[in-house]
């Protein structure tokens, strides 16, 4: 009852994330988090796409992976840093694959997590690369959706619900799925969206025409055109921190340890362990995209 | 268990607007238009002659003016050459500027061939500013001989045999554009780049009928009634054919009940009522069909037939345009959480707004005008002037003037076709062109 009573009254009772309030030190100001922080390592990833398209060079001639991991992740225990995944630093030519996991079962809906995402990447107010969702289980069987506050729903002016109309009540993080087979990278017509060699799907800011294609192949709605840059604009999992031995900003300022980001490849990291022993699941799975998100007790009213 | 009315806080940013429905609209147009012309040139339907001009320059005007949407709506159209430059092979978009381009040019060429004989008289014929626009579209070339003109005939007919299945990739891979966006289950079915391509010859062949009569009125002159016959008959088939698709997909959607199909279901009956509903089926479908069933009939006073298919095409024009609203709009009104929907604000004013859509869907019948003035779009006027059709003869009454500057127009042609009769090769088409154009 306590955590249904969090959920419909103030949203839990965290105290931390402060740490949320770094900026991004590589991009003051800068409009562009989204993308990769190294351009040379994005015009190596253009390259590559422009080769196979051709089909005339050996991707042998772009030895990506080496240039783009020299500043692979130390896996140190400084604060924000990938050291809960567990594991020993990566050697350069290994390759190094993320995953995220949310447990919507600790999840208390603070929106630390948005403000964090927010200020970190510069979203534009009326656009989210990331949301929390609130589900409400009516004694009656009808179900409530609606997005958490940045707030949350303690400081808002949104009325509480009286918990003894409800049968139970979750949240649930959005983000981008990192979909291993993505769609948004399928339709770009000018390989604006593409893949670093870490998984991520990443926007080229240079070459991105605005066609908003990409907004409409995106299954879970996380894509949109960027009002101030004119570009497609997603959720990268903050790459330009994880380039920094950082955690995303959402995960970061989660105060509850809802959101988890390590590495998939490595079997010994935190969240390849949690995904070996709990059973998750991951959002339209039907479509077939394979997203790298996946979550923890996951309803199925969840899409 | 009740869906809750939510969306995705990105979805109420529709990115797709009016300029997307322009589109495919207008490729529709193009295709269609296309698709006639080729009917007369490929399967030699003889009926179709008064508006096998037409038809090419109709697809070609509409051609022209298919990219200016996609440059409004795009948010770097500084950058479109990219799609061009760097195209991604694993995109349908991409094919864009091939297929266009590809599609154009085609469209170029073959409108060129079947004028050139025009366009070498005229550039022996006038002088000044427009001699020079004739000398220009003459490409240097004033010689049109048997063999040469032979020679233009097998590449129209090349180019028309080409084209057809040029202007299914071109509206087939619009069509294919949605049909394969699996986020979407309003969009995402195998069934919508055929729809698109039966919707888009419907639309051809209804503005075909359309222009043509709006140019027999301005003209004066009257519709050649057994093409207005033979036009409405395509038509009907086709928009039997194009809605029976439509309604199969529905039905088939809603047969299977899938998960999605409650959001779908509420989508058509709430949100889409009066532009799918009453537009699209009631108003664009259903009248259309029965005013052409009507219009079809082989001994029908060609008075009714002129206005049964007038009146049905131009209401199969506005379908054709509901249903491409439905499809981009109402596909995007739908929020991917599957429990709300979106509205989409349009906009009166700006890049993007309905007076630049209104001025885009305005340029091609502007260019189309200009066209009719510079070529002759009327090569069988001395049928009407002959009194073979028997609109004609009630229609000219009133109009003395036009029946006699026709009469002897065909006077003069046959008068010119005697005097080269030693030479035919060197027929002074200018002569009869100039004439035609009285």
């Amino acid at each position: 009852m306590t955590f249904e009573l969090n959920i419909l009254n103030n949203g839990g009772g965290c105290n931390s994330g402060d740490s949320a309030e770094q900026p991004c030190g590589d991009h003051t100001g800068c409009g562009g988090c989204s993308e990769a922080p190294d351009d040379s390592s994005r015009r190596q990833f253009l390259t590559k796409a422009s080769t196979i398209a051709l089909g005339s060079l050996s991707l042998t001639l772009l030895p990506m992976s080496g240039d783009l991991l020299s500043d692979e992740p130390s896996l140190d225990n400084s604060d924000g840093s990938l050291a809960d995944t567990g594991s020993e630093p990566a050697d350069q030519s290994e390759e190094v694959v993320y995953g995220f996991l949310v447990d919507t079962e600790r999840c208390v809906g603070t929106g630390k997590c948005l403000t964090a995402c927010r200020e970190e990447n510069n979203v534009p107010e009326g656009y989210a690369r990331t949301w929390v969702e609130r589900f409400v289980h009516y004694k009656d069987g009808t179900v409530q959706v609606d997005l958490v506050p940045e707030t949350g729903f303690a400081d808002s002016d949104i009325p509480p619900i009286a918990p003894e109309l409800v049968d139970r009540a979750y949240f649930v993080p959005k983000l981008c799925n990192q979909c291993e087979d993505a769609p948004c990278n399928q339709v770009c017509p000018v390989h604006a969206a593409f893949t670093s060699p870490e998984g991520i799907e990443l926007v080229d800011p240079d070459r991105c025409i605005g066609c908003a294609y990409c907004v409409q192949a995106c299954p879970y709605g996380v894509r949109f055109i960027n009002p101030d840059t004119g570009n497609a604009d997603k959720c990268t999992w903050c790459y330009h921190r994880i380039q920094r031995n950082e955690t995303p900003a959402c995960v970061e300022a989660c105060p509850v340890d809802a959101r988890v980001f390590g590495r998939l490849d490595d079997p010994e990291s935190e969240l390849r362990k949690r995904l070996a022993k709990i059973p998750t699941s991951v959002l339209k799975e039907h479509l077939g995209t394979h997203p790298k998100l996946h979550y923890v007790a996951k309803s199925g009213e969840v899409i | 268990m009740d869906a809750s009315s939510f969306v995705f806080p990105n979805d109420p940013h529709v990115p797709w607007s009016i300029m997307i429905v322009l589109y495919p609209y207008i490729t529709g147009l193009v295709a269609g238009a296309f698709v006639v012309s080729a009917l007369y040139h490929v399967f030699h339907q003889e009926v179709l002659k008064p508006v096998a001009r037409l038809a090419l320059v109709t697809a070609l005007c509409f051609c022209a003016f298919a990219t200016l949407p996609l440059l409004l709506h795009l948010h770097h159209p500084e950058r479109a050459f990219n799609i061009m430059i760097t195209p991604s092979a694993t995109s349908a978009m991409s094919g864009f500027g091939i297929i266009y381009n590809a599609y154009m040019l085609l469209l170029i060429v073959e409108v060129w061939l079947v004028f050139r004989p025009d366009i070498v008289a005229l550039a022996k014929t006038t002088d000044g500013r427009l001699g020079m626009v004739y000398r220009l579209l003459s490409l240097g070339d004033r010689e049109i001989t048997k063999e040469s003109r032979a020679v233009d005939e097998w590449l129209i007919r090349a180019l028309a045999i080409a084209g057809i299945p040029a202007a299914c990739v071109l509206h087939g891979y619009v069509g294919f554009l949605f049909g394969a966006v699996k986020a979407n289950p309003w969009w995402s079915t195998a069934l919508m780049p055929v729809i698109f391509l039966a919707s888009a010859v419907v639309s051809g062949i209804a503005a075909l009928i359309a222009l043509y009569l709006f140019f027999c009125w301005r003209r004066k002159v009257s519709p050649d009634a057994d093409c207005v016959r033979a036009m409405s008959r395509y038509l009907w088939v086709s928009l039997t054919v194009a809605v029976s698709l439509e309604m199969l997909e529905l039905i088939h959607m809603a047969y299977e009940s899938g998960a999605e199909w409650h959001a779908i279901s509420t989508l058509l009956t709430e949100r889409l009522a009066i532009s799918y509903g009453v537009v699209q089926v009631l108003i664009g479908s259903v009248c259309p069909f029965l005013l052409l069933l009507l219009a079809v009939r082989p001994r029908l006073n060609p008075r009714w037939l002129t206005a049964l298919s007038g009146i049905a095409s131009v209401l199969i024009l506005v379908q054709v345009f509901a249903m491409r609203w439905n499809v981009v709009v109402g596909g995007q009104m739908l929020s991917k959480s599957f429990r709300g929907f979106v509205e989409y604000p349009l906009h009166i004013g700006g890049r993007e707004g309905l007076i630049a859509a209104a001025v885009i869907l305005v340029l091609p019948f502007v260019a189309l005008i200009f066209a009719s003035r510079l070529l002759p779009l009327w090569e069988s006027d001395e049928t009407h002037a002959l009194g073979s059709n028997p609109l004609q003869t009630a229609d000219t009454r009133n109009s003395p003037t036009t029946d006699t500057l026709i009469s002897v127009t065909n006077q003069q042609r046959t008068m010119l076709n005697e005097e080269n009769s030693a030479d035919p090769d060197s027929v002074d088409y200018g002569a009869v062109v100039r004439n035609e154009h009285v």
